[in-house]
């Protein structure tokens, strides 16, 4: 009886192994064999976090809202994730564990590369802004989600979809502090935003010797915007599900937009 | 040699159980290994649980680590609170005899530490169900500032510095690199086998004792008055109900998660099993008594916007119906599973 135990025991371990060797990044499988040619490359993505024309630089520029507030940034960070690129003449790549932490002081946050991308042009992509409902609802994750990054509520569980940090004169909370943490995934106070900043007439060409490179812009300005302008009067603070997350979620759901494409 | 023969009636019971009982779902059936080993446990009758460890293997050496995880101070601010220190294994993991806990440097917090066990099957964690996943719970706890203040990234580096745990990470998941993942599912392996189902009333379901005539007419007026929210076998519908404590809520408990009025002032049913061991009673402990409990269903019942319709009014009990409801009551105590030595701290000398 014991021995068959240790014999289960030493399944599961084997089991467990197998599977989180499943699961590693696509860029870590070892290299298709070289004949017949390649049919697959990969594809860069570029985001450059700014306010409205203006470099990011935290804490020491002021920035102005469309309701004429100035503020400062300290802090600010968001998930993408379910990236899908669609293709000239039809078909999608789908990134596999597909999910990135972007975090605006390291900006090798906002370099992702996408591998094993079927070779073609590729007209379109769209991603999610957050982390889906059921990576929310699916206990302990690492990586991106890892709750060691600080995106995670611990007292109502689910993600932090985007923080925001920083100061504004106009705020009338304490030291005049601006604290915007979105997030919420289901029912009423769901802020999951799925976005296809379009490419225009560009296309991203992957080839087995170009890496097409897609420049977004994430225009901060856009959190206190469009649709609804937000007045740091009256809100500064948000630290959970709710309406108020809801607000600057809709307003952020128009934040990227796609600058130019390198081929 | 107790727990083989105690298991050998247990099945017998088991199959008498399953024969019995018709409004339950059909349990799969879960073969029963010796009680000293570590398995993924469904007492016969209990509804299927909720968390299996799928996909979080449960192994002797994940329990064994999760184990002192669990009673680590490590995993607070200052070193000084684990897991354990609040969730004491001789009162079914509650803190006995605190209204609230006290955290580190000595901070209070808000509401009763509930007791530990049947954690498998619960639907959602905390008096407020904010915690949606076994898995995710700790984090409530280390990262709370009035409980152990922690971050989870400082957790997991001391973890990885500490050299006691290098081998348990490796036997338990096959690498030495901590992360919280992999401390969050040793926790869970740990804290899912806290299944207890040997008490008292267990025995007497099973039909290998029979109940004293209070006791008996006390599970009678239980099933009568009380079964509708503590639902048996696990004694609680995992629901979010306001007993009648206040008319005004100065904790809005579940309203606090939803932001929905209706669910203001309503808390997670508790279950009853070991209630006997966990004193005090209430979120905020405000009952040091079983006796105190009876007496606020029966004539403390105080009306608001959201109480539950069932205890609208009070529930009206004689004295010898409360004596009788409280030693039914004290049967759900289960003496195995607070002395398993599975369980034990193994930081104790």
């Amino acid at each position: 009886m014991k021995n068959s135990i240790k014999i289960l025991s030493a399944l599961f371990l084997i089991g467990a192994v197998s599977l989180s060797s499943c699961k590693k990044d696509p860029d870590e499988e070892p290299t298709p064999t070289p004949t017949p040619a390649a049919t697959t490359g990969s594809l860069a993505l570029h985001f450059e976090n700014m306010v409205g024309d203006s470099a990011l630089v935290f804490n020491t520029q002021s920035y102005v809202t469309a309701n004429s507030d100035s503020f400062t940034v300290s802090t600010f960070k968001y998930y993408i994730s379910n990236i899908v690129l669609t293709k000239s003449g039809g078909g999608t790549y789908t990134e596999s564990e597909s999910y990135h932490l972007i975090d605006a002081s390291d900006l090798a946050t906002g370099e992702i590369t996408l591998t094993n991308v079927p070779l073609g042009d590729y007209t379109g992509i769209s991603f999610m802004i957050g982390v889906d409902s059921l990576r929310n609802v699916s206990g302990a994750q690492t990586g991106a989600l890892d709750p060691a990054n600080g995106m995670f509520w611990s007292w109502s569980s689910g993600y932090i979809m985007m923080k925001f940090e920083g100061n504004s004169p106009q705020s009338t909370a304490a030291a005049n502090a601006l604290l915007f943490h979105v997030g919420g995934f289901s029912g009423a106070n769901n802020t999951l935003k799925t976005v296809s900043p379009s490419f225009g007439v560009d296309v991203a060409s992957v080839t087995t010797s170009v890496t097409p490179e897609i420049h977004l812009k994430t225009d901060i300005l856009e959190l206190f915007t469009t649709p609804t302008n937000v007045d740091f009067s009256t809100l500064n603070t948000i630290h959970m599900p709710g309406a108020n997350a809801k607000t600057i979620a809709d307003n952020y759901a128009d934040m990227f937009t796609v600058e130019h494409i390198h081929n | 040699m107790f727990f083989k023969n105690a298991l050998k009636y247990t099945m017998v019971a088991a199959t008498l159980i399953v024969a019995a009982s018709s409004c339950e779902v059909d349990p799969p059936i879960v073969e029963e290994l010796p009680a000293d080993n570590i398995r993924l446990i469904v007492p016969p009758g209990w509804p299927y649980p909720n968390y299996d460890f799928t996909g979080n293997p449960l192994t002797k050496e994940g329990f064994v680590l999760g184990r002192k995880l669990f009673y680590d101070p490590q995993l607070s601010r200052d070193n000084t609170v684990s897991c354990g220190s609040c969730h004491q294994q001789f009162a079914a993991f509650s803190h006995l005899d605190h209204v609230v806990s006290h955290g580190i440097y000595g901070l209070l917090g808000t509401r009763n530490a509930p007791g530990l066990f049947n954690l498998n099957w619960q639907t959602s964690f905390m008096w407020d169900g904010g915690v949606n996943h076994i898995e995710v719970q700790p984090t409530a706890p280390i990262t709370n500032p009035v409980e152990m203040d922690e971050s989870i990234a400082n957790v997991v580096t001391k973890i990885q510095n500490d050299p006691s745990y290098t081998a348990m990470f490796k036997d338990a998941f096959g690498t030495e690199t901590v992360t919280s993942q992999l401390i969050f599912r040793a926790i869970t392996q740990f804290q899912g086998m806290l299944v207890s189902y040997n008490s008292k009333y267990d025995k007497y379901s099973r039909g290998e004792i029979i109940l004293t005539a209070s006791e008996q007419n006390g599970l009678n007026l239980f099933m009568d008055k009380c079964n509708s929210c503590h639902t048996a076998p696990l004694f609680t519908n995992m629901a979010f109900m306001n007993n009648g404590l206040d008319s005004v809520f100065a904790d809005a408990g579940r309203g606090k998660i939803t932001l929905l009025a209706a669910d203001s002032g309503t808390f997670k049913v508790p279950s009853l099993r070991n209630v006997n061991l966990t004193r005090p009673y209430m979120h905020d402990g405000r009952f040091s008594s079983l006796n105190q409990v009876m007496d606020h269903y029966s004539s403390g019942v105080v009306n608001s916007s959201t109480i539950s319709p069932g205890v609208v009014g009070g529930i009206p009990l004689t004295s010898t119906e409360k004596a009788d409801l409280i030693a039914f009551l004290k049967t759900l105590s289960d003496t195995e599973f607070i002395t398993d030595p599975r369980f034990n701290d193994p930081f104790a000398p």
